[in-house]
């Protein structure tokens, strides 16, 4: 009884915090590339202009989608709003070498990274993947969509553009 | 203790907010919104399965006396700057029906507090993390799943200097959930090294070779319970790693070694353990090759000897076999590492068909072929039980004789327009039932032998109109042993972003037994909102990794009626 007391307390405050605290920086975690070099996701940088996270894993289909999806207007995206897309793996070690082989093989021009033991996720406060967060240009978490459908992908470029004005 | 770090906690966002509220007070009479004092952030998520069951003794249907199930947690993070503190508090009221045992009632199952500063990192309280590829360390969680081994100590992190990081964790790890947190009673501690010469040499760093090194020893404590054997209180294990690519080209490679360690694992024989893994790989531009190769000798390590299955496991030895998605290929005859050893290997060739060709057509193709082994060690049995209690002797390098598992799979996919793709795959699987023990008949009786399947999957996307997608899966599976043929048709239907709509229905229809040749209907629709998802599931399932709505998620088997809520904030 007195722990369900202190849990509500506990997120009462946490849902009046939040409220008033708005916008959420990204957490800083240390994730590898895909050549295991150590990188701190709070160095995560497009020179002011807005990053598309995305979490996804090599045996999970909709994720794959849509990357894929993605992939094949991504050039147009880039080119109209300067979005940059920054993949990140929740594969364990079972399945983690096959990730730079697959991202190589699609010819994704993403920036990829490996979370192996779900310290990004677990940052983010990702339940499954795919989840998929827009960071606006100061490090705010503006927007996020955790599934994917057919057709994500043209909100998901709504509200880019609705970040970069165009 | 659970009441205090709740309640503590709760103090400390209530001053956080006393706070805000007085700044709020302040801006109002001069508004500078861009001085706004930092009070740090919550962040957090929730995820709730209710789950009500029907009886159906026709498919083995299980049915709790409670006739319904509630499996839910939610975590909470507060970060300020630096520092940052969080827990979850988890409910299983009672637990699903599929999910491990050491799941019961309502508390705190994991709290924490870190703060980086500078080169140092420090964690109190639960953490999870992993040395290398984990083959002597890994603290883990798969909460769909039903795993988790968190440690509950201190964990530091130090970065001697760029390039260079040491870490070091001890504490005792989790094995239980009883309206609280229940660790194991031994000891864990460990700490790992890592080298990356490119940061670590300047003269390195333009270099297009790069490097990794590593090196980990772990140890465990438990006292010594038994009053039949001399047991070693103190187990350590150590292993060695590197990583290398360059250019096209990657190699990795971890050995690990663990001293005798008897366990109602090995069947309290005092051998020592090893293991390696080693992956190649090579790609370019639309190629990939992949290449692995695994031996494992004896290599179960927990902090409890006793222990046995999913529980407590220190260290983590992967399947060398791809875990696959759709539901014929993916929930009946899936690998799990038989950790006592094994000696695995895969190959896999990725290729994509270039577009405007006469095979690839206006979008291109793409091709993924891919073969995995399991083979019994090579290792001959000694009776020295009396005596030393090696239990065998061994050869790490060498194959034995008997196969336990092979999967061998093609996928071919295809845009053929704006509006229609579509994907098919062949699977070919042959699963040593007699040492994986995975394929049961309904009534819960043993399948003997060896399980032979042929699975044939075609998926297809058809864009109806602009935001309306309708997705069907067709699959089949052949063959001779366990529950003989199977089919299955999926159809999806989604209005994006916020509605999934999805039937399907597996059909039993080549099972020997005609009483079991039944049907498994199942239907959902799926609300989703930017980072909310409400779900609502009825049918029959058997158990396995179910993909349905756009998430995969593993599930028990069941007939009724589940609903489900995830949410991040």
């Amino acid at each position: 009884m007195k722990s369900i007391l202190s849990l509500s307390l506990v997120l009462l405050f946490a849902v009046s915090i939040s409220a008033q605290s708005g916008t959420k920086k990204l957490p800083a975690v240390n994730v590898k590339d895909l050549k295991g070099g150590t990188v701190s996701t709070g160095k995560f940088n497009n020179n002011g202009k807005p990053i598309v996270i995305s979490f996804w894993a090599t045996w999970c289909g909709p994720c794959k989608k849509e990357l894929n999806t993605i992939a094949e207007e991504y050039s147009d995206w880039q080119e109209e709003t300067g979005v940059k897309l920054i993949a990140i793996s929740i594969d364990d070690t079972r399945s983690a070498s096959k990730v730079a082989p697959y991202v190589n093989a699609q010819a994704w021009d993403y920036e990829v990274y490996l979370d192996s033991n779900q310290d990004f996720k677990r940052a983010m406060n990702v339940n499954n993947v795919p989840h998929t967060f827009l960071i606006d240009g100061k490090g705010n978490i503006v927007w996020q969509h955790n599934n994917y459908s057919p057709g994500d992908e043209a909100e998901l470029l709504e509200q880019i553009k609705k970040l970069t004005g165009k | 203790m659970k009441y205090c770090v709740a309640a503590c906690f709760a103090a400390l966002l209530f001053l956080s907010n006393l706070s805000s509220l007085r700044a709020q007070q302040d801006s109002t009479v001069a508004p500078s919104p861009s001085a706004a004092p930092d009070f740090g952030q919550i962040q957090g998520n929730f995820q709730a399965v209710f789950q009500t069951y029907n009886q159906d003794s026709a498919i083995s249907a299980v049915v709790p006396p409670e006739q319904s199930t509630l499996n839910a947690f939610t975590n909470l993070i507060y970060t300020r700057g630096k520092f940052s503190a969080g827990m979850r508090y988890e409910s299983y009221l009672p637990r699903q029906v599929g999910y491990p045992g050491r799941f019961a009632g309502s508390g705190i199952g994991y709290r924490y507090a870190s703060y980086t500063m500078d080169e140092l990192s420090v964690t109190i309280g639960n953490f999870y993390d992993q040395f290398g590829q984990g083959l002597v360390f890994r603290s883990y969680e798969e909460r769909n799943l039903g795993l988790d081994n968190a440690m509950d100590g201190i964990k530091v992190a130090y970065q001697v200097m760029p390039g260079f990081v040491v870490k070091g964790v001890y504490g005792k790890m989790r094995f239980n959930f009883n309206d609280g947190l229940i660790n194991t009673d031994s000891y864990v501690r460990g700490i790992d090294g890592e080298i990356n010469l490119n940061e670590l040499i300047t003269k390195f760093n333009e270099s297009s070779t790069s490097i990794t090194i590593g090196g980990s020893f772990v140890s465990k404590y438990q006292r010594d319970n038994r009053s039949d054997l001399v047991l070693p209180e103190n187990v350590g294990a150590w292993a060695g790693r590197f990583n290398l690519y360059r250019g096209n080209f990657g190699m990795s490679a971890e050995y690990a070694y663990k001293i005798n360690d008897p366990s109602a694992d090995n069947k309290y024989i005092y051998h020592d353990g090893q293991a390696l893994l080693v992956n190649m790989n090579y790609t370019t531009k639309g190629f990939s090759l992949n290449l692995d190769g695994k031996t494992i000798d004896n290599m179960s390590y927990r902090p409890d000897r006793t222990l046995q299955i999913t529980d407590a496991m220190i260290n983590y030895l992967p399947a060398m076999t791809t875990q696959h998605t759709y539901l014929l290929a993916g929930t009946f005859y899936p690998y799990a590492t038989q950790p006592l050893g094994e000696v695995a290997y895969q190959a896999e060739v990725g290729y994509k068909v270039k577009k405007n060709t006469k095979l690839g057509g206006k979008y291109g193709m793409d091709i993924l072929v891919s073969s995995s082994q399991a083979y019994a060690p090579d290792k001959e049995v000694v009776n020295d039980l009396e005596t030393t209690r090696l239990g065998y002797t061994n050869n790490l390098f060498g194959t034995g004789d008997q196969l336990y598992y092979a999967d061998f799979n093609a996928t071919v996919k295809r845009k053929f327009s704006k509006k229609f793709n579509a994907t098919a795959i062949y699977y070919n699987f042959v699963y040593n039932n007699d040492v994986i023990a995975g394929a049961r008949q309904l009534n819960g009786e043993e399948v003997v032998g060896t399980v032979y399947a042929d699975v044939f999957v075609l998926d297809m996307n058809i864009k109806t109109k602009d935001k309306h997608n309708l997705n069907l899966v067709a699959q089949y599976l052949s063959s001779d042993q366990h529950q003989g043929d199977w089919a299955s048709l999926q159809a999806e239907y989604s209005i994006s972003p916020h509605w999934i709509f999805a039937i399907l229905n597996m059909y039993n229809f080549g099972n020997d037994i005609k009483d079991d040749r039944l049907h498994y209907p199942f239907g959902s629709v799926t609300y989703v909102k930017n980072a909310n998802r409400i779900s609502m599931e009825y049918g029959k399932r058997r158990a396995g990794i179910f993909c349905v709505g756009g998430v995969c998620r593993p599930v028990p088997a069941s007939n009724g009626l589940t609903v489900t809520i995830t949410s991040s904030f």
